[in-house]
């Protein structure tokens, strides 16, 4: 291979080390790091330190951490990051929808810089003047970015983002005395936060169906603002939906809604197809989100510290989270006394470390680098799906619409699927066997059949593309060739398919915890076990 | 942390297979006898224009007119997709010659047969009683070809004792019952013995009067429920992913329901499964096939038909319909609910009507719309446009509405 050819990996196969959890491997009174004893001097000057903590604080039961010595946890991480296809934490043209970019190694290292990683939020504001600088900052680039007019970082990801613009929405019109709006409305292509989230916040919730085009039904959206009158509070809309369609009637979407008295909010979580080409402000919309891991190359929360960065028109900006991060000309200070927010939705004042990434990332690239990079988001993407569409079985929903896509699609293999029985399922295990990292189907519901999302945004080369390609063209054909292949992967991958999907709907089997885990499986799992030890040992003396 | 805990992972690891073959048998539920039922003349009508093959007189008729058997070929399909069970320990039983014999030997399985027929005469009778022999024999599940009236037959039969499946073949499938084609019947089939889809949810049996059909009029009813496997995306045209579990899903839309019904007002419930949860909710008698009257949580009337509605109506000032979607195709007025007449309709109030379904039904009509049949165009064309179904706890959707 010369010149970065593609090719088909056929002799890929992932390392698997069949490696235990962290807590298998423990051994009581095993230790990596042994902590000093305390020094008599120290002793002797402080006391009894253990005993002058409030029983409040204390633990009441031992601490149950795996105890395990250094060679084996290291060997353990370093077995685990092998079984993860040389990906960075999952991001991969794979997550259509998310966006799961390249995190340029820069934006680690400057967090491990010693002037950002020793410090403490509850310092004062003097002593770490340079955070609230980067956070302030980087508020005044998101503002150039959406056109808005503040913004706040302290939501801890993009459904957050949603659930405080749903609370921001309820403080602005109770100012007004409209208590009584009391419902929202948002379109079933839009990620599905966007329901649930003002849910949550306790609002009732209309879902607009697509027309079919694949567009929201403007006339659907009509009828639910009439059926509400003065009972409508605001819109949430996504633009484009999570199937890679544009909605051109944004503008006639936010009259409508302004013209019911209600606000409209912009979830452009992912905003990978117009950074730099349109701003949101010029939708006439009040409020907006962006996920920095979706668009300003941080990385994925995964349950973790995220940022959804929230911001809004000036008529709103009064109801933010408090504190707002300020700047008088010569320091940056935190401002708590703000009366009409609606209230703190996290701790301090936002996920600092993913902010100074994003910041990082924004400021490598510039004003021509972030629309370079919708450019290349775009072109990789129509690259894609023109070879894409080339394979047989393969096409998009909604194909005849006369829509361009953007920056993702949704595919569908519903084709292949009639012709063979391979659904897309298995096409994407199988695809895995060729160092694919398992593809996004469709946030729910998932009603285009067979569905497939990929967005390759602008991290990823044209080699990268044609591979991708040339695995789904592959798997194609054994679908038809060898469908047996396909329905049985994967084969050669660390991963496996689920045994029984449904138990990811029964909360007495999930479990994300090794507590968790124990206290649902742990008992059944060695009764089953002592059964079948049983029966063996009743056949062998059945034998004897 | 002590040796306990550490051992009973370790063993649940082992048990657990992460990938590789168990060697423990699968814990769970596991069908292992499948009773099989085709109805060998359904769907002879289709073809030869007669719109149903119910009744002696009419199936001559169809055979005179050239109709064949379409239905033995579309349950072989079917069954053929059992073969996916590769080490499966399943047993079949099933009635003699064409009512599943045939098929099930053509699939390349030997069934254990049942009682006896007259082959060539077979009857809405022999389903009945395969059914009923099936069930005396502890069958996990039945599986069988036919149309909307061979699904009443078995719902006759056993009601909701034994999950079902159908495979469609008939001229007519109103019914929900029935999965999209032959071969998607035989892949939830296979899902299902596998333990890999284990809901089952309520799908309604539905018929055509065909006499009147024939006479061009329709005129369907709701004869019942029956259990069937809840693969979300294989039982008509289900395509959603993973989402509620069909228990979970009706719970909240009728809980909600349940807890805000206006006051001084006179609820006129509709028949349906999600209505009946709803009556279930607030612990009131209902009829699951028929319409309800409620007032101020307090039960007014059961099974009440148009005269008696109206009749009821007159003592009251405010009134609300609410009724769910009903069958595969997603019928608000006209199948079903035909009490809920264009009379009491107009009576109660365009505006007055409720719907109310779970967000599986709507998901499943993804890309048609609701339809009514009410039996007066006039009021059909005012029905048409939008509407509002409410669908979790405060959760609605809009749903186009066309006649």
């Amino acid at each position: 291979m010369i010149n970065n050819t593609p090719y088909l990996r056929e002799d890929f196969h992932e390392a698997r080390w069949d490696e235990p959890m962290i807590y298998e491997l423990s051994t009581p009174g095993s230790r990596g790091i042994l902590v000093p004893e305390i020094e008599p001097e120290i002793e002797a000057a402080v006391g009894d330190v253990a005993g002058a903590l409030p029983d409040s604080i204390k633990r009441k039961s031992s601490l149950d951490l795996p105890e395990v010595a250094q060679k084996q946890v290291l060997a353990h991480y370093v077995h685990l990051s092998q079984e993860a296809m040389g990906s960075n934490i999952s991001n991969d043209m794979s997550e259509g929808t998310c966006t799961m970019k390249y995190n340029p190694r820069l934006g680690e290292q400057v967090c491990l810089l010693d002037d950002f990683a020793h410090i403490h939020p509850d310092q004062d504001v003097d002593t770490m003047q340079g955070v609230l600088q980067v956070e302030y900052e980087f508020e005044q680039i998101m503002k150039e970015v959406s056109g808005m007019d503040r913004f706040s970082f302290q939501p801890g990801g993009g459904n957050h983002a949603v659930w405080v613009a749903a609370s921001v929405m309820r403080k602005y019109h109770a100012d007004r005395g409209d208590h009584q709006r009391d419902t929202t409305i948002t379109t079933i292509f839009s990620h599905p936060c966007d329901c649930a989230a003002p849910h949550t916040a306790g609002y009732n919730t209309i879902d607009i169906y697509p027309d079919e085009k694949g567009i929201p039904d403007f006339e659907a959206l009509k009828a639910a603002v009439e059926s509400l009158g003065d009972r409508l509070a605001g819109m949430y809309m996504t633009n484009p939906e999570d199937i890679g369609i544009y909605n051109p009637n944004c503008d006639k979407v936010v009259d409508l809604i302004h013209s019911a008295g209600g606000l409209v909010h912009y979830d452009q979580a992912n905003a990978n197809a117009f950074l730099g080409v349109a701003r949101a402000r010029e939708t006439g919309v009040d409020m907006v989100h962006f996920n920095v891991h979706k668009t300003f190359g941080t990385p994925h929360g995964g349950e973790g510290p995220a940022c959804g960065a929230f911001g809004c028109r000036d008529f709103l900006a009064k109801y933010l989270p408090v504190p707002t991060v300020e700047f008088d000309g010569s320091k940056y200070w935190l401002d708590w006394d703000r009366p009409d927010s609606f209230g703190k939705v996290r701790g301090y004042f936002g996920t600092a470390g993913i902010i100074l990434r994003a910041y990082t990332w924004t400021m490598m690239h510039g004003a021509d680098g972030l629309r370079m990079c919708a450019n290349i988001s775009v072109l990789n993407n129509n690259y894609l799906e023109k070879l894409f569409l080339s394979i047989p079985g393969l096409s998009r929903c909604f194909d005849d619409n006369g829509i361009i896509r953007q920056e993702q699609v949704r595919f569908t293999w519903e084709e292949l699927n009639k012709e063979t029985g391979v659904g897309v399922e298995a096409i994407n295990l199988r695809a895995g066997d060729y160092c694919i990292p398992w593809f996004w189907f469709s946030h729910h519901p998932w009603v285009i059949p067979e569905p497939m999302t990929i967005e390759p945004c602008e991290t990823y080369s044209k080699t990268d593309c044609e591979e991708y390609y040339m695995v789904l063209k592959r798997v194609a054909e054994e679908a038809r060739t060898n469908p047996e292949i396909v329905l049985s992967a994967p084969h050669k991958q660390s991963g496996h398919a689920l045994a029984n999907p449904e138990d990811l709907d029964n909360p007495d089997k999930w479990a994300l915890s090794w507590k968790a885990f124990l206290r649902k499986h742990g008992a059944s799992a060695a009764k089953i076990k002592e059964n079948a030890i049983a029966e063996d040992l009743a056949k062998l003396t059945a034998k004897k | 942390m002590t040796a306990e805990p550490g051992q009973q992972l370790l063993l649940a690891r082992l048990t657990a297979g992460e990938g590789k073959k168990s060697t423990v048998k699968d814990v769970h539920f596991l069908a292992k006898k499948i009773g099989v039922i085709v109805n060998p003349i359904a769907g002879m009508g289709g073809r030869v224009g007669l719109k149903g093959s119910d009744g002696a007189e009419i199936l001559a008729k169809c055979i005179e007119l050239g109709a064949k058997p379409e239905s033995p070929n579309k349950a072989i399909v079917a069954l053929s997709q059992l073969k996916n069970l590769a080490d499966a320990d399943f047993e079949i039983f099933t009635y003699p010659k064409e009512m599943g014999e045939d098929e099930v030997k053509a699939a390349g399985f030997e069934p254990v047969v049942l009682g006896e027929i007259d082959s060539g005469k077979t009857t809405p009778e022999d389903t009945v009683r395969a059914a009923k022999d099936l069930l005396a024999q502890g069958v996990d599940i039945i599986f069988f070809a036919g149309g909307d009236g061979t699904a009443r037959n078995v719902l006759d039969a056993i009601g909701e004792e034994v999950p079902v499946l159908g495979i469609p073949a008939g001229c007519k499938i109103h019914s929900a019952v029935y999965a999209v084609n032959p071969k998607t019947a035989g892949n939830l089939m296979v899902e299902y013995l596998q333990g890999k889809v284990r809901d089952v949810k309520e799908c309604e049996v539905m018929d055509i009067d065909e006499d009147a059909f024939r006479e061009g009029r329709l005129n369907a009813r709701l004869y019942g429920y029956m259990k069937v496997p809840n693969e979300k995306r294989m039982v008509q045209n289900l395509k959603s992913g993973r989402g509620f579990g069909e228990e979970a899903a009706l719970d909240v839309v009728s809980r909600y329901l349940a807890h805000n019904l206006d006051p001084d007002t006179l609820y006129i419930m509709g028949p349906g499964s999600t209505i009946r949860a709803v009556l279930n909710k607030m612990e009131l008698e209902n009829t699951l096939l028929g319409v309800d009257l409620v007032y101020n949580n307090k039960l007014v009337a059961n099974d009440v038909n148009e005269d008696e509605i109206l009749k009821h109506m007159e003592q009251y000032d405010r009134y609300k319909i609410v009724i769910t979607v009903i069958g595969g195709q997603g019928y608000l007025f006209g199948r079903g609910n035909q009490q809920i007449s264009p009379r009491v309709i107009r009576k109660a109030g365009l505006e007055n009507i409720m719907v109310v379904a779970t967000k599986n039904k709507m998901y499943s009509l993804f890309g048609q719309s609701l339809l009514v049949d009410t039996g007066d165009e006039e009021l059909n064309e005012e029905l048409v446009g939008y509407t509002k179904v409410l669908v979790g706890y405060g959760q609605s959707v809009m749903f186009k509405v066309t006649s």
